[in-house]
C-alpha cells in the first residue's frame, strides 16, 4: 500500500464509522456493553501505542532517553499542565538527555 | 438576529474549549512529518479524517513500520474511531436531519462537539455548541496542522530535537483524563504489557492490534467494573477529551 492509499482508507472507515451513528436506531446507545467495550478500546489502544512509541526501536525494546521524557510528562499531566506544554517538555527532555550523554 | 442566551453561552464554550484544542494540531502536524509523511498527506488526515486520536496512532504505527505497515495503522486508526459512532448516536436527535447536514454532523462528531453539545440545557443550545466547536476546532486543527507540518519539515534530523518523545507524550496526553476508574487503568496497564511482550515478535502495528483485545475481554465480561452500568457518554461529563 502507498501512503496516500492508507490515508485515503482509514479516512473512509472512520467517517463511516461516524455516519454509521447517525443512520442507525439509537438503541444501541443505551446497552452498555458495546459502549464499554468502546471506551476501553480507546484506553488500551493509546496504552499500547505509548508502549510502543517510548521502548520500541524496530522489533526490539530499548531504553533511551524517551523513558525520562515521559516520565517527565505523565508528572505535568498529573499538575494539569496544557497538552502543548506536556508534548513540547517531553520532547526537550528527551533532547536535553541526547545532548548531555 | 438577536441571539438568545442559550445559544450566546453555547458559542462561548465552543470557543474556548474550540481554541485551546486548536492548539494541539500543531504537535500533530509536526509529528506527521517526523513520521515520515510529507505536508499535503499531513495536512489530507487532518482534512479527511479529523479524528485527532486516529490520526495520531496512523501516523504513529507508519513511523515505526512504514507503509508494509499500511494494514495495522489502518485498523488501529479505525478501532480508535469507534467511540466516534457512539456519539454520532447521541447526537443523532439533536442535530441529524436532511442527508448534506447529516454528513457534514457526521464529520465533525468528535470529542469536543460532542462533549460542549451535551453540556447545554436546552435543544437549542445544544445545536449552537455542536456546530460552533465543530466549525471552529475543524478550522482551528487544520490551520495548526500546516503550520506545524512547515515547522516539522524545517527542523529536519528529528530525533536530536526529541520529536520521538513528543509522540508518546501525546498519547499519555490523549489517554490521561480516561483514567479516572479501577477498570480503565486496569486494561491500560494490561494493554501496555500485550504490547510490550508482543513487540519483539511480530511485525510493527500488530502488536497495538493484539492489545485491543484486553480491552474487548475486559469489556465484555465487565471485570472490575462499576455495577452501576455505565455509558457511552459518562466520560464526557468531565468535559475533557481528544479531537
Amino acid at each position: 500500500m502507498t501512503t496516500w492509499q492508507i490515508i485515503i482508507l482509514a479516512s473512509i472507515a472512520i467517517f463511516a464509522l461516524k455516519l454509521a451513528g447517525y443512520l442507525v436506531p439509537p438503541t444501541l446507545l443505551r446497552k452498555p456493553r458495546p459502549a464499554r467495550v468502546a471506551n476501553l478500546m480507546t484506553v488500551a489502544l493509546l496504552a499500547a501505542l505509548i508502549v510502543v512509541q517510548t521502548l520500541a526501536s524496530g522489533a526490539q525494546i530499548v531504553l533511551d532517553a524517551r523513558v525520562p521524557a515521559l516520565i517527565v510528562a505523565a508528572g505535568l499531566l498529573a499538575l494539569r499542565m496544557p497538552f502543548i506544554v506536556v508534548v513540547i517538555a517531553a520532547a526537550a527532555t528527551a533532547a536535553l538527555i541526547r545532548l548531555l550523554t | 438576529m438577536a441571539r438568545s442566551a442559550e445559544t450566546s453561552a453555547a458559542i462561548r464554550a465552543s470557543l474556548a474549549v474550540g481554541l485551546a484544542v486548536s492548539a494541539y494540531g500543531v504537535s500533530f502536524g509536526a509529528l506527521s512529518v517526523t513520521a515520515g509523511l510529507d505536508i499535503w498527506q499531513t495536512c489530507a488526515l487532518s482534512l479527511l479524517m479529523f479524528s485527532g486520536g486516529s490520526q495520531f496512532a496512523v501516523i504513529g504505527i507508519l513511523a515505526s513500520g512504514g507503509t508494509s505497515a499500511g494494514f495495522a495503522a489502518i485498523a488501529s486508526g479505525a478501532l480508535l474511531g469507534v467511540r466516534n459512532g457512539l456519539y454520532a448516536m447521541r447526537m443523532a436527535p439533536v442535530v441529524g436531519g436532511r442527508r448534506p447536514r447529516t454528513i457534514l454532523a457526521a464529520h465533525w462528531t468528535i470529542d469536543e462537539s460532542t462533549a460542549v453539545s451535551t453540556a447545554q440545557p436546552t435543544l437549542e443550545g445544544q445545536r449552537a455548541g455542536f456546530w460552533w466547536t465543530g466549525l471552529i476546532i475543524y478550522v482551528g486543527w487544520n490551520i495548526a496542522t500546516l503550520v506545524g507540518a512547515l515547522v516539522g519539515d524545517l527542523l529536519g534530523d528529528v530525533s536530536q530535537y526529541g520529536l520521538d518523545a513528543a509522540a508518546a507524550a501525546a498519547f499519555l496526553g490523549l489517554l490521561w483524563p480516561r483514567l479516572k476508574a479501577l477498570q480503565p487503568i486496569v486494561v491500560a496497564i494490561g494493554a501496555a504489557v500485550v504490547a510490550a511482550v508482543l513487540t519483539p515478535a511480530l511485525p510493527p502495528g500488530i502488536p497495538v492490534l493484539a492489545a485491543a483485545l484486553v480491552a474487548v475481554i475486559v469489556g465484555l465480561t465487565n471485570w472490575l467494573g462499576p455495577k452501576d452500568e455505565p455509558t457511552a457518554l459518562e466520560e464526557l461529563d468531565s468535559g475533557e477529551g481528544v479531537v
